[in-house]
């Protein structure tokens, strides 16, 4: 395996592990312990010691964290208050709802802002530029939650096209499938992806523009290839790398924003599991689906870092260190 | 930074300042107005006049209260703008000391600061604010301060780049050379020189700030009732939005409107106050 990887998978490992230690101690550091929060102000003496026996909380928090730690990555899970099953049962029934959408989203915005961005770039400071520059800036203005209520009204209660929320499943045998379920992430997935293609338009006409006045475009003209060629074979390649960064973090950005989404359209997703769990004071559900979820995004992140190796050669030697 | 001659100058001539600077000022203007005046008590409810549509005794209609719309969108106002102000505040009074500390000592300091500051950076926002919510329960106070520490790290790293060019600049070896010590250096040269940047990412922040309070309040770990609240009056309008489709658009809209106009102040200000960035961004 080469350096850079060894390297990248280090800080990767360090990372993952410096985000359980503090998710774990967040919750240790709650004011009163676990089984108050869980049982609440009016719990009685006995089910408050019943619950700290059933959580664990006799033990030191070091053995604790070894137990929740061991089992998180072994997939024996603690179990939920609220529903009574393992957390990891729950967490990967969710996220049939929760990664698709994300995905459908990640791809909407990857299709338009690449396809816009590059638009913007070849008018820059045109017409269609400005027009596009100034629909981005209205987009990142607009909360995502508010743009998902407006799409609701419009196609929900105006059009009727689609209901106001749900999911049927995925299962035909549930009254759901494939069609219906990609038909009810459509509008989620819409209001989750028009924000992230204002920022990643921006990004890829900007990256574009810098490209196109590198030398080697240049270069590349001069020895008679024609605009296009030079633009899908060195421009885009080359103008990637600020793309990819940008698409790392907003990918982030989408998993944790479909908790707002979700709760919009009222999608049984990860988001929806996390928000029922605050409400039930299902802590360990909570704590659980944060360590997913921030373990996640470190996943993400980790695959750009790699991504950005094989796209641009240059940056093993540099980003080694 | 610039005397207050050539900044009015350039200013004026810059469309999305003055659009984004007269939309903040609008929105300020009405979180005092409501202070001391809005069309009706936000906490009046009126039954039997729920649900009502604009009129002339309330321009934007009621809510399933009985509310005037207006009065609340008004008064609503100001708890953006707390959040904004508070906010931007941990994020400048924790995060610029961090990242001028890291720039002025360089060495394991900066290494130490720097990748907290990215430890911090890899964990998403709005999942920190729920578990705070989780835990701490649902509130202002607590969505206030999960907003303000994501915000810490963003100006640790602003600050820092931007110092760290300041201090490869001559005048601050002639500085240290005149045996001046780093903080009276900071303060001298440093902090004066970044300021401009600073601010352009403070009304940036400030924008991020709304949008995820108002997210919060939507969600109901935010701003808790009686206190009114665009996120709030959101969720609220969702449940009637059959009968009364209008009152999930005027609080959106509330939200967007601040958020373009902080947007657009920031762009302008970034390219009145430092024409090299605005050089950078427009290219």
């Amino acid at each position: 395996m080469p350096l850079f990887v060894l390297t990248r998978l280090l800080s990767f490992v360090l990372t993952l592990l410096a985000t359980s230690v503090v998710v774990f101690a967040v919750l240790e550091l709650l004011p009163g312990n676990a089984a108050q929060v869980i049982l609440g102000e009016t719990a009685t003496p006995e089910s408050i010691a019943a619950m700290e026996d059933k959580l664990g909380l006799n033990q030191p928090a070091a053995s604790r964290y070894l137990s929740w730690m061991g089992g998180m990555l072994q997939g024996q899970t603690g179990q939920s208050i609220s529903y009574d099953t393992p957390t990891a049962h729950l967490m990967a029934e969710r996220m049939q709802v929760t990664l698709p959408l994300a995905v459908m989203a990640m791809g909407l915005t990857v299709a338009l802002s690449l396809a816009l961005g590059l638009y913007a770039a070849s008018q820059q400071n045109k017409a269609g530029d400005v027009g596009v520059m100034t629909l981005s800036q209205l987009g990142l203005a607009l909360p995502n939650f508010w743009l998902a209520i407006l799409l609701i009204l419009l196609f929900a209660v105006h059009l009727e096209w689609v209901s106001a929320g749900g999911f049927p499943g995925w299962s035909e045998d549930d009254g759901g499938g494939i069609w219906q379920g990609i038909k009810a992430l459509l509008l989620p997935a819409m209001a989750l992806a028009a924000v992230q293609t204002a920022i990643l338009t921006r990004v890829t006409r900007s990256a574009v523009l810098d490209t196109l006045r590198e030398d080697f475009v240049r270069t590349a003209r001069a020895k008679g290839l024609s605009r296009r060629q030079v633009l899908w074979g060195h421009v885009l390649r080359n103008a990637m790398i600020p793309v990819l960064t940008v698409m790392g973090l907003q990918f982030g950005n989408l998993i944790t924003s479909a908790i707002v989404i979700e709760n919009v359209f009222v999608l049984p997703g990860i988001g929806r599991l996390i928000f029922q769990a605050i409400a039930n004071r299902d802590l360990i559900v909570v704590r659980d689906v944060v360590m997913l979820l921030a373990a996640l995004v470190i996943l993400i992140n980790f695959f750009i870092d790699l991504l950005y190796a094989w796209i641009d050669p240059r940056l093993k030697a540099g980003h080694a260190g | 930074m610039l005397d207050k001659g050539t900044f009015r100058r350039r200013a004026l001539r810059h469309p999305s300042l003055v659009a984004g600077g007269a939309m903040v000022l609008l929105m300020v203007m009405s979180a005092v107005l409501s202070l001391f005046w809005s069309p009706y008590p936000v906490g009046d409810i009126d039954i039997p006049n729920k649900l009502a549509s604009p009129s002339a005794a309330h321009w934007l209609g009621t809510d399933s209260l009985g509310r005037d719309i207006g009065s609340l969108l008004l008064v609503g106002s100001q708890n953006s703008l707390l959040v904004g102000f508070i906010a931007v505040g941990i994020g400048l009074g924790v995060g610029v000391p961090l990242g001028l500390l890291a720039s002025a000592r360089r060495g394991w300091v900066e290494e130490v600061i720097m990748r907290t500051a990215d430890f911090t950076f890899a964990f998403p926002a709005l999942l920190s604010a729920i578990m705070l919510t989780a835990i701490y329960g649902p509130g202002l106070v607590v969505s206030i301060v999960a907003i303000g520490i994501f915000n810490i790290p963003v100006f640790a790293r602003i600050s820092r780049g931007a110092a760290n060019a300041v201090w490869a600049r001559d005048y601050t070896a002639a500085a240290r050379a005149a045996g001046q010590g780093p903080l009276a250096i900071t303060l001298a040269h440093v902090l004066p020189n970044i300021a401009s940047v600073l601010i352009v990412q403070s009304t940036i922040q400030f924008a991020i700030a709304i949008l995820a309070e108002a997210a919060l309040s939507y969600l109901g770990l935010g701003t808790q009732p009686p206190q009114p609240s665009w996120g709030r009056m959101l969720n609220e309008a969702q449940s009637q939005m059959f009968q009364a489709p209008m009152l999930a658009v005027y609080p959106g809209a509330a939200i967007a409107l601040a958020v373009l106009g902080l947007n657009l102040l920031g762009d302008g200000l970034r390219d009145v106050l430092d024409p090299r960035l605005a050089r950078q961004r427009s290219a």
